[in-house]
């Protein structure tokens, strides 16, 4: 009590502190040192110069404001001079503001490190550990550049005080951390090594912790450390020992031994024992640990038990590091069990954590494995929820054939009721352990659906990649697994929901007749996600392959308005299709098309490359039970499956391979059905894709690496699918009405949806257009990374070497503002004839969500026409040129719009042609004449239109000098009636 | 600790028990010294706070685990300051009573 009235110095600092203290508010608080601070800047800068005391008085004031949180800004200059004061207390205060305030102003550094050059020359031993304790306090490169060679010079010096020693060894042992290269070795090391010897407690502790620092960096330079540690720590271990009760009886408490037992002990393995007797000895010492730890305590203090605790578990981690003594580990189990049910819950804690890296022990997994229930019970009952994840890390480490089935309808019914904040993580655990002890899949697949019931929204996608993957690896699990999804039924949403789908859509297995199970999956249809419903679909046509007898209930779901009209692009396109190929297609085509999937390549779990991930670098324990599988490491980085692609739905490629629809020239109209749909169909196989489709994405997804996926089987069937070009099938009910819009007009709404609304504008001149594609957002949130490009599908059948479009774009801004319109200019250049439209690919992000979309740019062969006008002689003699029947397109159609010739001549005229009058001995009847420009040649183009008014009929013919022309021509003009 | 909170940041492979045991090893040494420490001895004389802990901890490792030497080298600190105070008390006695 009475040292504070000793060093109860500064009157003014201790009347300032209480002012601050009696502030009312902040900002009285801030006012009173503003004052202060004015007051000592005046003092300061005052002509007469302060005495020592001054001095010390105001850099403490300016001290305490700092630790108050406020700026200093000035008084380092003064805390400098006190460094050379010869007063120790203003020596003290002056140390103690460069400790605390140090900043790298060089100048005042240089002072700084003269003033502790002095102090350390001083042989004054308060003032040389005051310089080392500010040396080690502040530690900077500065510092150890100025004292990293003195340092050891004056440890290893043999009229050095003890505390000295002590302040100069952790000194040194800062400056070696902080800068190794900077502290030289040298003939000091050996002589450090003796301290451990040394009589002074503070200097082995001291000592102790620097050589075990150098040890790991220089293994060599120390191995004689190793034997003198061990000698001592027998000597410090034994209680009977005259140094023991000695050191007892200074005040030593007996569990900084610990400490640096600890610390030695761990730097033997760096030099690896071989010597017997040494090894032997430090086995002695880890069982007296034991031995004493096991004697009931002597007093009733917490803290008592703390330090010896320490040294239990600080002996632990030694015997667990040198996991060679099979009867010290299992010792150490036992003992740390009767930690597990302690009244102490940092106890409990770190003896489950400690226990986790004794189950990786092959000595001691069996004795942890006796405290199972023990583990359970602390899952179920402990209150806070570090020690419930340590317990279940536990349970993950104990984990193996044994007890895999309890173990894990343990972490399955936590789950229940498990935090948030861990349940992937457990979910990820209770999955690996499924999956590593799994002694029949039907324990496996329960447990994973069950897992998936509880707990769906933390199942992650790796873990459903990983439970599809062995499923599909396992025939005889997929009849059990397909039962058993059908049977839960539930319905499931999310991940989960995709999850059970999946299962029943890989295992296609007839446990019921095709048709219950048909009825049984669809009847959730509606409830389930996009996602779910597109797997769905994918799922209806692998029964239509398997079971022909539930073709027609398929057909006709998937012919419902709510399919093919669906608002979902991808879903929509599914449908469509999957109907056209289920009634296109020959039975062999399907088989192959729809062929199994093969089975996964046997790898590595992703989902311990998550549990891992998730737990960071530094991860406990209990993730080396995992690394035991020997061939896990790396692999799964690599391979993971990556999400990401989920949804790009890009419908250029050709996904099935058919050619059974016609070209695109003039389908019929249909709401909304969108160009998505004719692309899929019209072009070639070969045509160039996009990005996967999605069901490419998905299908790679699932199997990124596998060379033999189903769509290289796809490919294949292409060309016998398609019966050749040209080919007239029947005209598809969906079609390309956003494009028939343009064929007759120039300007107009290309395109239109809740975001996104795109014009044209366009004109054509002889064989060059320009077009104006204007993309105006219609929310009010940024469109990012907004990219529209346009691409030439390829027009296999008649070119082959380039696109027969030069189109020219023009990169607009990638953000669209909310409400506002951006302007894209597009050149085109006609080369050569041609049947398919360019595409037009407009992706963005909206809100985050990834948006795409392909058009077909309002392009057709056209838009080339140069009208041309003629008498009736030379049409007619033109006409009888181009006789020869394929120079010849008629078309006889039903009128789809009322029909009125002026507005027929207004399309005729909008088309492109000229109208030629008084030619046709019928006035009813129109004709006209143009030619199609483009760079390589010209094509001349008659044509005659018959309506028929009271059949409600046209009969269009076109002749041409080139047949696909004359075709083209006929197909997209007869939309237009 | 009678309402004195520590917070302290230590490596992962540190012994979290002997980590506690510091702390409470601090409280004891800032115990003996004031004589039943609480939250004003440490404000008002914060650079003893700091004085007790450098010789108790230096660069993050402990320094000297006895409490006798400890207190013994802040002991021995004092007196001196009691030393260099006696040589400077006539004018500082002034001063103090004069102006902060």
């Amino acid at each position: 009590m009475p040292a504070v009235s000793k060093g109860d110095g500064m009157r003014g600092l201790a009347v300032f502190i209480s002012d601050i203290r009696n502030c009312k508010s902040k900002e009285a608080e801030i006012k009173r040192i503003n004052k202060e601070l004015a007051n000592i800047r005046s003092k300061f800068k005052g002509d007469k110069a302060l005495d020592g005391y001054s001095k010390k008085k105001y850099v403490c004031k300016l001290l305490f404001i700092f630790l108050l949180g406020h700026d200093i800004d000035f008084g380092h200059m003064e805390a400098v001079n006190l460094l050379s004061s010869n007063k120790y207390t203003e020596k003290q205060i002056g140390y103690l503001f460069i400790s605390v305030l140090v900043n790298s102003n060089s100048e005042l550094i240089r002072l700084i490190n003269n003033a502790i050059k002095n102090d350390l020359a001083s042989r004054n031993p308060t003032f040389m550990c005051l310089a080392l304790h500010c040396i080690a306090n502040v530690g900077s490169r500065e510092m150890g550049e100025a004292f990293a060679a003195d340092i050891p010079r004056i440890l290893v010096a043999g009229d050095s005080m003890d505390s000295v020693k002590q302040s100069a060894a952790l000194c040194l042992l800062r400056l070696y951390k902080a800068s190794p290269d900077l502290v030289p070795m040298g003939e000091w090391t050996a002589r450090v090594v003796h301290l451990l010897n040394d009589q002074h407690m503070g200097v082995v502790t001291a000592a102790v912790s620097l050589i075990t620092c150098l040890c790991k960096k220089n293994p060599d330079d120390f191995k004689t450390c190793i034997s003198l540690a061990v000698s001592r720590l027998s000597r410090v271990g034994t209680p009977s020992s005259s140094l023991g009760r000695q050191e007892l009886g200074h005040g030593h408490h007996p569990s900084w031994f610990a400490r640096w037992a600890g610390h030695s002990a761990r730097c033997v393995p760096f030099v690896s024992p071989e010597d017997a007797a040494v090894k032997g000895r430090l086995v002695e010492c880890l069982e007296t640990v034991l031995n004493k730890a096991q004697e009931p305590p002597k007093s009733k203090k917490v803290q008592h038990s703390n330090a010896k605790n320490a040294i239990l578990f600080e002996t632990i981690s030694l015997i667990i590091h040198y996991d060679s003594e099979p009867n010290l580990l299992v010792r150490a189990c036992n003992q740390l069990g009767q930690f597990l049910q302690h009244r102490e819950t940092n106890l409990r804690y770190l003896a489950l954590e400690s226990m986790c890296t004794l189950a990786s022990s092959e000595f001691s997994h069996e004795a942890v494995k006796t405290h199972i229930d023990t583990v359970i019970n602390a899952l179920k009952t402990e209150r806070d929820v570090s020690v419930r994840q340590r317990a279940a890390d536990l349970l993950y480490a104990m984990c193996d054939r044994s007890n895999a089935k309890q173990i894990v309808s343990e972490m399955l019914r936590y789950l229940e009721t498990a935090d948030y904040a861990i349940r992937e993580e457990i979910v990820l655990k209770v999955a690996i352990l499924a999956e590593k002890y799994a002694v029949d899949y039907s324990w496996y697949v329960d447990t994973i659906l069950n897992l998936i019931r509880i707990a769906g929204d933390y199942v992650s996608e790796e873990v459903w990649y990983r439970v599809l993957q062995i499923v599909t690896n396992r025939d005889d699990v997929q009849g059990y697994a397909a039962k058993t999804v059908f049977e839960v039924r539930a319905p499931l949403e999310g991940v989960s929901g995709r999850g059970q789908w999946s299962l029943a859509l890989l295992t296609p297995t007839p446990v019921h007749s095709p048709p219950v199970q048909f009825s049984l999956l669809h009847s959730k249809f509606h409830l389930c996600s996009v996602a779910t419903r597109a797997l769905l679909l994918s799922t209806y046509i692998k029964f239509i392959n398997l079971f022909p007898e539930t073709k027609a209930t398929i057909q006709a779901v998937l012919r419902a308005g709510s399919q093919l009209r669906n608002a979902d692009v991808e879903l929509q396109q599914r449908a469509v299709e999957y109907l056209t190929l289920s009634s296109v297609a020959s039975t062999d085509v399907l088989a192959t098309v729809l062929e199994e999937m093969p089975p996964f390549p046997e790898r590595e779990s992703s989902i311990l490359a998550k549990l891992k991930r998730k737990k960071g670098p530094g991860a406990g324990s209990a993730l080396d039970d995992g690394r035991r599988d020997p061939s896990s490491n790396d692999i799964n980085g690599g391979v993971e499956p990556t999400p990401s692609t989920v949804s790009t739905p890009s419908p250029s490629a050709d996904l099935l391979g058919l050619r059974a629809a016609p070209p695109p020239a003039a389908p019929p109209a249909s709401a909304g059905a969108g160009n998505l749909l004719v692309d899929v169909f019209d072009g070639p196989a070969a045509q160039p894709s996009l990005g996967p489709t999605p069901e490419e994405a998905f299908l790679s997804e699932l199997e990124p690496p596998a060379p033999e996926s189903p769509m290289a089987l796809l490919a294949d069937p292409a060309p016998a699918a398609d019966p050749g070009p040209e080919d007239i099938g029947p005209p598809i009910p969906e079609a390309d009405e956003l494009l028939n819009k343009f064929v007759c007009k120039n300007n107009g709404v290309l395109f239109e949806n809740q975001l996104l609304q795109i014009g044209v504008k366009s004109e054509f001149r002889q064989n060059l257009g320009r077009m104006y594609l204007f993309y105006g957002n219609k929310t009010s949130v940024q469109f990012q990374n907004f990219s529209p490009t346009v691409v030439h599908p390829g027009d296999l059948q008649t070119h082959i070497l380039s696109g027969p479009l030069a189109v020219q774009t023009k990169r607009v801004a990638a953000q669209v503002d909310g409400g506002a319109q951006v302007q894209q200019v597009l050149n085109i250049e006609c080369l050569r004839d041609f049947l398919t439209p360019p595409l037009l690919s407009v992706r963005f992000r909206y809100g985050g969500a990834p948006q795409a979309f392909t058009l077909k740019l309002p392009v057709t062969i056209n838009k080339f026409f140069q009208p041309t006008e003629m008498a009736a002689q030379d049409f007619f003699q033109r006409w009888k040129q181009l006789s020869l029947p394929q120079q010849e397109a008629q078309k006889i159609f039903k009128a789809n719009h009322p029909m009125d010739a002026e507005v027929t001549k207004a399309k005729l005229l909008g088309f492109g042609s000229a109208l030629l009058d008084n030619v046709d001995p019928n006035p009813e009847n129109f004709v006209g004449a143009g030619i199609i420009q483009t760079k390589a040649l010209q094509v001349g183009c008659l044509l005659r239109l018959e309506p028929n008014a009271q059949a409600q009929m046209y009969r269009l013919t076109l002749r041409t000098s080139k047949e696909p022309v004359s075709r083209h021509l006929c197909e997209l003009l007869a939309q237009q009636f | 600790y009678a309402s004195l909170y520590f917070c302290c940041a230590i490596e992962d492979q540190d012994n979290e028990l002997i980590t506690l045991e510091i702390i409470h090893r601090y409280v004891e040494l800032l115990d003996k010294y004031f004589g039943s420490v609480c939250e004003l001895d440490i404000i008002f004389n914060f650079e003893k706070a700091y004085f007790i802990l450098d010789e108790f901890l230096l660069g993050g490792e402990v320094q000297e685990t006895s409490k006798k030497n400890v207190l013994k080298a802040i002991e021995q600190a004092d007196l001196l300051q009691e030393d260099a105070k006696e040589a400077e008390t006539p004018r500082s006695v002034l001063e103090e009573i004069g102006l902060t």
